[in-house]
């Protein structure tokens, strides 16, 4: 099957509506209320670099968490058997139905004093307040992108054959050569998709911060959110660049990737 | 795996082309596009009236109601897309914005008898001194809510939310509007109209509230002072009524300096495609029994005479929601600003926030 | 050491589980709570009673669920095909295209929002419609199905290409070809990237709240515009009997599936 054809009707489509879209944000950043071209929005953004830079350390530290966390599950997932395995993946995307708003209102309620998560931490000694923080941040990050990380790792390592593990046990590589050698050079395409879908929407989410977070947590998202309601110019600013970032992220991550892949 | 989904979206598909077939109907109906805030009319829930539902069967129509979350998104809505909306709930400020825009029709009044029935200070406002354009649907003042078993002495004023003792106990409101209009009328300034220079000495002064704050916030106020979990929060009226009888630790108190006085009322938008079918429902909205029961879903305070009649006593002479006159003369509305200033406004806020 | 393997994988996806489901034990919890509260006042089940009477929210959930199913489906459709046409591109085109794709994803939801309300009121003047359920619908597909090429593109370069070409060599024709070894060799990618669009459009609120026009509401809006006031519990009691159902299904189908397992075992 060698033909683009198949694409056709999606590039269509993308002209449309992707493109359209992504050209109105452009001419927004770069122009003024009154449509003449300008600079100032980007000047008036660059107040924002701190809340910026903020959201991607939170963005790329909710990514890792997740990454860290799905990787066994997606292992443990493609090694079951097919039944199982389906169960899992339902009852991974299970929770991600329940309307988001419930999910982070469960949370406020099992975080604040007295709540059942706290009350479990305090047992073990730690009296420190969990709602309210960066870190009830990352764990409703964490907790709401989970599955869309385990999705793609899985569905890669599905492909990943044990007698290709066997054999280098066979060969007498320990653990970590298997793992370094064999596994996660395979697993590669699954985790740049992974981290693609977790990266990007936690940079610019939000009100998860709005829920969790203390008053110094505002994420670059809820600002945007805030802005682009009442001045498109300074919101369309703060988007593009938030998008020029997140691109060359990803550009790198897929360059990186495609070595890790070319190797194995 | 396959079989899991199809099973699954053949049985969802089942179920909601169930779903769909309970509200079917072949005749072809009159429709009106209703917008208003969430969880404003009575639902039918514990046996109340349905509101929609009930205006629905008596007229024979079909209300397309939908909801919007805050004065600025309908705002945006109702004037970047062409969106025919047939009747709106929208807040003072805004509806003299629209008004200044040329975005409402007036209400022939023949199509609203019920009209008697509201309160005749209320029949004329700030933001529509003729009364021409809206019909108030709802009014309250915003009050300081507090902890008794967290807070020693009774607070007289919101300057008790700059109080040092309780940091990191102290909650305030995440829109730029209401927290400024409180930050100002502490400092002597009066918030119906602002300048930008009112705006920077309200400024300031919550950026010296925020390192007491424990958070900024809108409906999560309810979490937290039913939870026990802060100390001190301003609030709309009615919502502090209903907390006040979900925790029994809560009171409130109506600050000395007095404080924002809001009205929603009800607008027929230019957009409009059945301007008489919203003349109905404007009517029917203030049917005594009808307005009686909204106002009890809501918790606010009601301007329609004939339903305030029908209230309980212990709601009429409750002074959270039906305060004297001698608060009241203290209180403030908001009128519109201009859109620099607005804008200016909510930036500056956001920026104390960051 | 495979038992102690075995033990340890088990009681990790146990740990998992319990992570992703302490949220929705109390999200369960409070749809039986006898008042409009976050402090627990007593066990009740009105709140189901209330949401079979309330047709706002019944309707929603029917909008919802229909968008959610239709656009998933469509998505992944139209994201499969994307995805193959685009592997077969040359790689400067490639990376191109793939990086337009993910543009939706990557802009935040906002933006998207309010660029699509624009489009479609330029448009809708213009040819004279409102906004309505075929926005919203068309809206969503637009940002499920980059998901879908994520989702199926590394399926693609995983896959090993000489089958195809031995099935051609056997006879079959390019569609035969196709269906018998490449769809087996991406379904997994399919159909998480199936999943993944159904879960983001159930969930959406900013475009959708954009793109819906005066008669359309779905539950994301219902739900978000109640936060002025509170979350009544009616909706605790909607995601709770989703959850049942889907719960029950899973059972169900997982019982067939490992009785039609073990029957192959002992053939």
């Amino acid at each position: 099957m060698k033909s683009k054809a198949p694409s056709c009707p999606y590039l269509l489509w993308m002209i449309i509506f992707t493109i359209i879209p992504l050209a109105m944000v452009i001419y927004y950043a770069f122009t003024d209320k009154s449509g003449n071209f300008t600079l100032q929005s980007f000047a008036d953004s660059l107040f924002y670099t701190d809340v910026f830079v903020r959201s991607l350390w939170i963005a790329l530290l909710s990514t890792a968490i997740c990454l860290l966390i799905a990787y066994p599950l997606s292992y443990i997932m493609s090694r079951a058997k097919s039944s199982t395995r389906n169960v899992i993946t339902m009852l991974i995307m299970l929770p991600m139905w329940m309307n988001f708003i419930l999910r982070i209102y469960a949370w406020v309620l099992l975080l604040q004093n007295d709540g059942l998560v706290d009350i479990a931490v305090k047992l073990l000694g730690l009296d420190v307040p969990l709602l309210g923080t960066t870190g009830a941040v990352v764990l409703g990050m964490v907790y709401n992108f989970l599955p869309f990380m385990v999705l793609p790792i899985h569905s890669v390592m599905l492909k990943i054959d044990n007698r290709l593990i066997e054999a280098a046990e066979d060969l007498g590589a320990n653990k970590v050569r298997i793992f370094s050698k064999v596994v996660f050079p395979l697993s590669v395409p699954g985790i740049i998709s992974g981290i693609t879908m977790v990266f990007v929407p936690t940079a610019s989410t939000f009100l998860v911060a709005q829920y969790l977070g203390g008053t110094g947590d505002k994420m670059i998202g809820d600002v945007i959110e805030n802005i682009f309601q009442r001045d498109k110019n300074v919101g369309s600013a703060i988007s593009l660049a938030l998008m020029v970032i997140i691109l060359i992220f990803i550009i790198v991550m897929n360059k990186f990737g495609d070595e890790e892949a070319a190797v194995a | 795996m396959k079989k899991i989904l199809s099973i699954a979206l053949s049985a969802v598909m089942a179920g909601t082309a169930a779903l769909a077939c309970t509200g079917c109907d072949s005749q072809p109906k009159e429709e009106i596009n209703v917008f208003n805030w969430g969880e404003y009319v009575s639902n039918g829930e514990d046996g109340t009236l349905d509101t929609i539902a009930e205006f629905e069967e008596r007229y024979n129509v079909k209300v397309n109601y939908t909801n919007y979350e805050s004065n600025e998104e309908m705002y945006n809505l109702l004037k970047e897309s062409n969106s025919s909306y047939d009747v709106i709930i929208p807040s003072d400020y805004m509806i003299s914005k629209l008004i200044e825009e040329d975005m409402l029709e007036k209400i022939n009044f023949d199509n609203v008898p019920n009209y008697k029935n509201i309160m005749d200070k209320y029949k004329t406002t700030d933001f529509d001194p003729n009364g021409e354009y809206s019909v108030p649907y709802s009014w309250g003042v915003v009050a300081l809510c507090y902890n008794k078993t967290m807070v020693e002495e009774k607070p007289t004023g919101f300057d008790v939310l700059w109080d040092k003792d309780y940091s990191g106990n102290i909650l305030m409101f995440n829109n730029s509007r209401d927290a400024m209009a409180i930050a100002m009328k502490l400092k002597g300034i009066t918030p119906t109209t602002v300048t930008k220079d009112d705006i920077d000495v309200a400024t300031k002064y919550l950026s010296e509230q925020k390192p007491l704050l424990k958070k900024y916030v809108m409906d999560q106020v309810f979490t937290e002072m039913e939870g026990d979990q802060a100390a001190l929060a301003p609030y709309y009226a009615g919502d502090i009524a209903v907390m006040m009888t979900n925790n029994e630790n809560l009171d409130y108190v109506l600050p000395e300096e007095g404080s924002n006085l809001f009205i929603d009322s009800m607008c027929i938008p230019k957009t409009t495609q059945n301007k008489e079918l919203a003349e109905k429902f404007i009517n029917y909205m203030l049917d005594a029994e009808v307005a009686k029961a909204n106002a009890e879903y809501l918790g606010y305070s009601t301007p329609n005479q004939a339903a305030y009649e029908l209230l309980d006593d212990e709601v009429k002479n409750n002074e959270l929601i039906y305060p004297s006159d001698e608060y009241l003369s203290k209180c403030y509305t908001f009128s519109d600003l201009p859109q620099d200033v607005y804008d200016y406004m909510q930036n500056e806020f956001l920026k104390v926030q960051l | 050491m495979r038992s102690r393997r075995k033990i340890g994988s088990k009681i990790y996806v146990a740990l998992v589980m319990v992570f992703l489901y302490i949220p929705i034990a109390v999200l369960i919890l409070y749809s039986f709570n006898d008042g409009k509260t976050s402090v627990w006042k007593g066990f009740t089940l009105k709140w189901y009673y209330e949401l079979f009477n309330n047709s706002a929210i019944m309707n929603s959930l029917y909008n919802t669920l229909i968008i959610a199913v239709l656009a998933a489906v469509i998505s992944t459709l139209l994201g499969t095909f994307a995805a193959i046409g685009i592997y077969n591109m040359k790689k400067p085109v490639r990376s191109l295209v793939t990086t337009v794709s993910n543009i939706p994803i990557i802009n935040p939801e906002i933006v998207t929002g309010v660029s699509f309300m624009l489009l479609f009121t330029f448009l809708g003047t213009l040819f004279n419609f409102e906004m309505g359920f075929a926005t919203v619908l068309i809206a969503h597909i637009s940002f499920c199905t980059p998901y879908v090429i994520l989702n199926v593109m590394p399926k693609l370069r995983q896959m090993d290409y000489s089958i195809y070409e031995a099935a051609l060599d056997l006879g079959c024709n390019q569609r035969q070809a196709f269906f018998k070894t490449i769809m087996p060799e991406i379904m997994p990618g399919v159909i998480s990237g199936l999943l993944m669009s159904f879960t983001y459009s159930l969930d959406d609120f900013v475009i959708t709240y954009f793109t819906r026009g005066p008669k359309f509401q779905t539950l994301p809006i219902e739900i978000y515009t109640m936060l002025k006031r509170r979350i009544s519990p009616t909706i605790n009691a909607l995601s709770t009997l989703l959850f049942v159902i889907t719960i029950a299904i899973l059972i169900i189908v997982n019982i067939r599936e490992r009785k039609t397992e073990k029957e192959r075992m002992t053939d």
